[in-house]
């Protein structure tokens, strides 16, 4: 599982935990991630987003 | 020109940083130049208003040290350099007396805060705060202190009110509008934050300015038009920015409320470019983070030899204020339409729809805020 972290908020992705509040199921990979999905904090898509570490 | 000229961009904000990456995810040798009068620190600016809450200092909010970025970057950077001039017919950048070639130019040194001119003798205990060394000053100056008073209720008043709170500070805000950010949000939806924040313990002087600041012991006092007096140790003026155009007007560029560029970024003058802050591009002087960062991936494609345009989708704005979480889409200028309005307590959703029940943009407040994505794809593109 890995976590990504956005480079304009700093609010991390942790595939582990997906974000249900956007119907993102725990466990669900970066890439399967839709690529209209934004970040929840400021809004910038998913290519504003770094992988910070591989757990 | 020579041939090895280098991209220039001068400026090392989001807007130049986010521009580099972009280059270099399709380009890895391109030479690139960076020239920034502060220090080089890489980091995101709606960071700075987010200290307190994350319990950070500065520089634990900066991402990247300059040389780090030279390094990540394959860049050569120029680190406290300030740009006296451009001569856009010989392809050269005034640094002093020296010249520097460029292949392509890119202005991308942002904004000025604006400040007002006050009587008085406390100035030296007023901060306006507009980048990381700015940040930094302002932490220092506040070690040991616990009060602060903020001039405006804009966006960046009211993120810094409720980030102060959130450390621990009394915070007083001064401004002369009758609710906080006028001309971003609707008043129902503002005066929720206004409600949230005081609750916080935000102390609101709404609907005055501040005349006076005087030396108070070690603080200041403000004396307020409305007759009130204020104590405080530090004062924040946040009121207001200003696209920086002064050098490019100079250079006989095209400027107006920012530097005029169309949607391929392209200024008046041949391979010169505007982005970010400083940036009025088709007419929209956006100083935000969604359009920079769509206006980064264009411009990079074109300095890499594909003429691209860039296309604003609906550019909503987070407000940073926790205590009332709050999102804003606000509908085009001269749009025709309403409000509409629904509330409950602290929770407001403000539509604003055309005759025909197309939503054009929209405010949503506290348990609402989540709405927010749902709604902005419904909000037609502003490059439709």
């Amino acid at each position: 599982m890995k976590k990504w972290q956005c480079v304009v908020c700093g609010w991390i992705y942790d595939e582990a935990e997906g974000w249900p509040e956007d119907g993102i199921e725990p466990g669900t990979k970066w890439e399967d991630i839709p690529d209209d999905w934004v970040c929840p904090d400021c809004g910038v898509g998913k290519e504003d987003f770094e992988m910070i570490e591989i757990g | 020109m020579s041939e090895q000229a280098p991209i220039v961009i001068v400026g090392t904000g989001l807007s130049g940083f986010s521009l580099a990456k972009e280059i270099r995810k399709q380009d890895r040798e391109m030479p690139i130049l960076m020239i920034t009068a502060d220090d080089g620190f890489s980091y995101s600016k709606p960071m700075l208003s987010t200290g307190f809450t994350k319990g950070k200092e500065a520089d634990e909010l900066a991402q990247a040290t300059a040389a780090a970025m030279v390094e990540q970057l394959n860049i050569e950077l120029r680190t406290h350099t300030t740009v006296t001039g451009i001569d856009s017919a010989a392809h050269q950048l005034l640094i002093g007396d020296e010249r520097l070639e460029y292949s392509k130019l890119v202005l991308a040194w942002g904004a000025d805060v604006i400040r007002l001119d006050i009587a008085g003798d406390a100035h030296e205990h007023v901060y306006s705060i507009n980048d990381l060394m700015d940040y930094r000053a302002f932490r220092q100056a506040l070690a040991g202190k616990r009060r602060v008073a903020i001039m405006g209720a804009g966006l960046i008043g009211c993120e810094f009110a409720n980030d102060l709170r959130n450390g621990g500070y009394e915070v007083d805000v001064i401004a002369p509008s009758d609710t906080v950010m006028p001309g971003l949000l609707p008043k129902p939806a503002a005066d929720a934050v206004v409600a949230a924040l005081t609750d916080e313990g935000v102390g609101f002087h709404l609907e005055t300015v501040v005349e006076q600041l005087d030396r108070a012991g070690d603080g200041v006092r403000l004396s307020l038009a409305n007759g009130e007096t204020l104590e405080t140790d530090l004062v924040i003026s946040a009121v207001g920015l200003r696209p920086r155009t002064e050098l490019a007007a100079a250079a006989g560029l095209e400027t107006a409320r920012g530097i005029v560029v169309n949607r391929a970024l392209e200024t008046s003058a041949e391979d010169v470019y505007a982005l970010g802050d400083c940036a009025e591009v088709d007419g929209h002087v956006l100083l935000y983070v969604l359009p920079l960062m769509a206006c980064s991936r264009a411009l990079a494609k074109s300095l890499l030899g594909t003429r691209t345009e860039v296309a604003y989708g609906t550019m909503p704005v987070m407000v940073k204020t926790p205590c009332c979480p709050t999102a804003v889409c606000p509908p085009p200028v001269n749009a025709e339409g309403d409000w509409q309005v629904e509330q409950n307590g602290r929770n407001v959703r403000a539509l604003f729809r055309d005759a025909e029940g197309t939503l054009l943009g929209f405010a949503v407040t506290g348990d609402y805020a989540m709405e927010k994505q749902a709604l902005a794809k419904e909000v037609p593109p502003i490059h439709g």
